[in-house]
């Protein structure tokens, strides 16, 4: 089991939530974050005065998965979110040590899906 | 002779009229979504100061100089011979220049209202080019020939007491004009956007309900009994159409919605418009109950069915509601009320609901026409929709690099 965390430009949100359901990845955890890597924060104009270097609006997705669904979940975060740009985001692959159905007290790989 | 009372009446009036418009932001803004906010704000904003200038500059002149043409005319350039003694054809006892101030409210907000059909996706500089271009060629001529002497639908005896047709339905089939040329908003089939702040929309409403007091009883020109017929009947009908809105929903969806009630004092508040001066209290209650009933039908089946993408329903609810305002005008019209006036359908006058007709069919189809010409004609030579990165981006920062509201600090 692993826990797929990206971070994504928002407008590219409904991208790849699209990809993801082709996939067949149906279960996801959404959350507005700030932050940036290297791409330099916006600007923003207040009365005249720039500011820059503002930290960014980004998404950050978090997708716990069964082992052969790392590649197909990974490919279509990419797929809804890639521009080429800098800013496009990263992903993250992290093991993940249990995963209990709350509902059923499941535990493991069919807690998952 | 000016008349102190009046005076101070119409001024008020104009100021009431003139609070509308941000009152219509916050109306607009609450439903978009919060990327979009800034933007519908803005919009209403820069018509305010835009509109402000073009009609003393010459939108009151083409709207209300004297004449039979197109126009009025540019004899009031300027407001040149535009002064502080009453003009008596259009109000007998107020300054000229009172008379100019109200109407220079009435036309900043009616294209304001249209604001609701391409809301989310339109660039900035094509709307402002628009706005103006509309004012001029769609507004000024149609409220010469309502309002003005000698415009040939006032000779022909239409009543519109406050605007139904110069305001509301010209307003309404430009949305929807617009909102057909322009195409839907992305991703609306996957995710129907939700309004970003409802109280918002209560704050909008409760401004515009407000104000309305001005834009109707207003339209008396003078402190009296017609004034205060028309506070009476507004108020009655927002009440009635509220009320009726969240019935049929409680009814067809089990549940009553806030958005769904202040949908309908609007609706009510727009229906009324034009009769204002010539209807009751009963017949006000009447117009409020059936308009909330045409509006839902219009926005909740109409226009999924028909599938154009008017944003926040400047259609749907200024045309529609606009239309049944009219049509109610012709219906339930008396003398009784408005000496001035005439009498409808319901007191032994068939003639008036044609006239009222024909006044419909005449905004219909001019507006229509012309805001095509002028929308495809902007959208040659600007480009009426933003790049597709910047509508998913949102246009608070595209268009105007400031953001709404901020996530940390």
């Amino acid at each position: 089991m692993k826990l797929v965390v990206a971070i994504i430009q928002p407008y590219k949100l409904e991208e790849v939530k699209e990809e993801l359901y082709k996939q067949e990845v149906n279960l996801i955890t959404v959350s507005e974050v700030l932050g940036h890597g290297r791409q330099k924060g916006v600007t923003e104009i207040y009365r005249g005065a720039k500011e820059t270097g503002n930290l960014l609006r980004k998404i950050r997705l978090e997708i716990a998965v069964n082992d052969n669904f790392v590649e197909p979940t990974i490919k279509a975060i990419v797929k809804g979110a890639k521009t080429g740009e800098t800013g496009d985001g990263k992903i993250f692959v992290l093991d993940l040590a249990e995963c209990i159905r709350i509902r059923t007290e499941e535990r493991g790989g069919k807690a998952i899906g | 002779m000016v008349n102190s009372g009046d005076t101070a009446w119409v001024l008020i009036s104009s100021a009431l009229v003139l609070l509308m418009t941000p009152g219509l932001a916050f109306f607009y803004g609450g439903m978009v979504r919060k990327k979009n906010m800034l933007s519908v704000l803005m919009q209403c904003l820069i018509i305010m100061c835009a509109l402000s200038v073009q009609w003393v500059l010459f939108g009151y002149s083409l709207s209300f100089f004297p004449g039979k043409g197109f126009w009025g005319g540019l004899g009031w350039f300027g407001l040149n011979g535009v002064g502080l003694e009453p003009y008596a054809d259009y109000a007998a006892t107020i300054p000229h220049q009172a008379f100019m101030i109200f109407q220079a409210m009435f036309a900043i907000i009616t294209p304001a209202l249209i604001i609701g059909a391409f809301a989310e996706r339109m660039k900035f500089s094509a709307f402002l080019v628009f706005t103006l271009l509309w004012a001029t060629f769609v507004y000024d001529p149609l409220c010469h020939w309502v309002w003005g002497i000698g415009g040939w639908l006032r000779n022909m005896g239409a009543l519109d007491f406050a605007g139904g047709t110069v305001v509301h339905i010209n307003a309404g089939i430009a949305a929807l004009v617009t909102a057909l040329v322009i195409g839907k908003r992305k991703n609306l089939d996957h995710n129907p956007p939700a309004p970003h702040n409802l109280p918002f929309i209560i704050l909008g409403t409760g401004l515009l309900w407000f104000g309305w007091f001005g834009f109707n009883a207003g339209s008396a020109l003078a402190a009296n009994g017609l004034a205060v017929n028309a506070f009476v009947v507004t108020n009655t009908a927002a009440a009635a159409a509220g009320l009726s809105w969240a019935l049929i929903e409680w009814m067809r969806n089990g549940k009553p919605t806030l958005f769904g009630a202040v949908s309908g004092a609007v609706a009510g508040l727009v229906a009324i418009t034009p009769a204002a001066g010539y209807v009751n209290a009963g017949s006000a209650i009447i117009i409020g109950l059936l308009v909330s009933v045409f509006c839902f039908i219009a926005v909740t089946v109409i226009k999924p069915k028909l599938g154009y993408d008017d944003s926040l329903d400047a259609f749907g609810v200024h045309c529609v509601g606009g239309i049944w305002g009219a049509i109610a005008t012709g219906i339930f019209a008396s003398k009784a009320i408005n000496p001035a006036g005439a009498d409808g359908l319901l007191f032994g006058n068939p003639k008036q609901l044609l006239i009222q007709l024909i006044a419909v069919g005449v905004t219909v189809v001019y507006t229509f026409v012309v805001t095509a010409f002028i929308y495809k004609l902007v959208d040659m030579f600007i480009g009426v929709r933003v790049s597709e990165k910047e509508e998913l981006m949102g246009l608070d920062l595209t268009q105007h690099h400031e953001r709404a509201y901020t996530v940390l600090e």
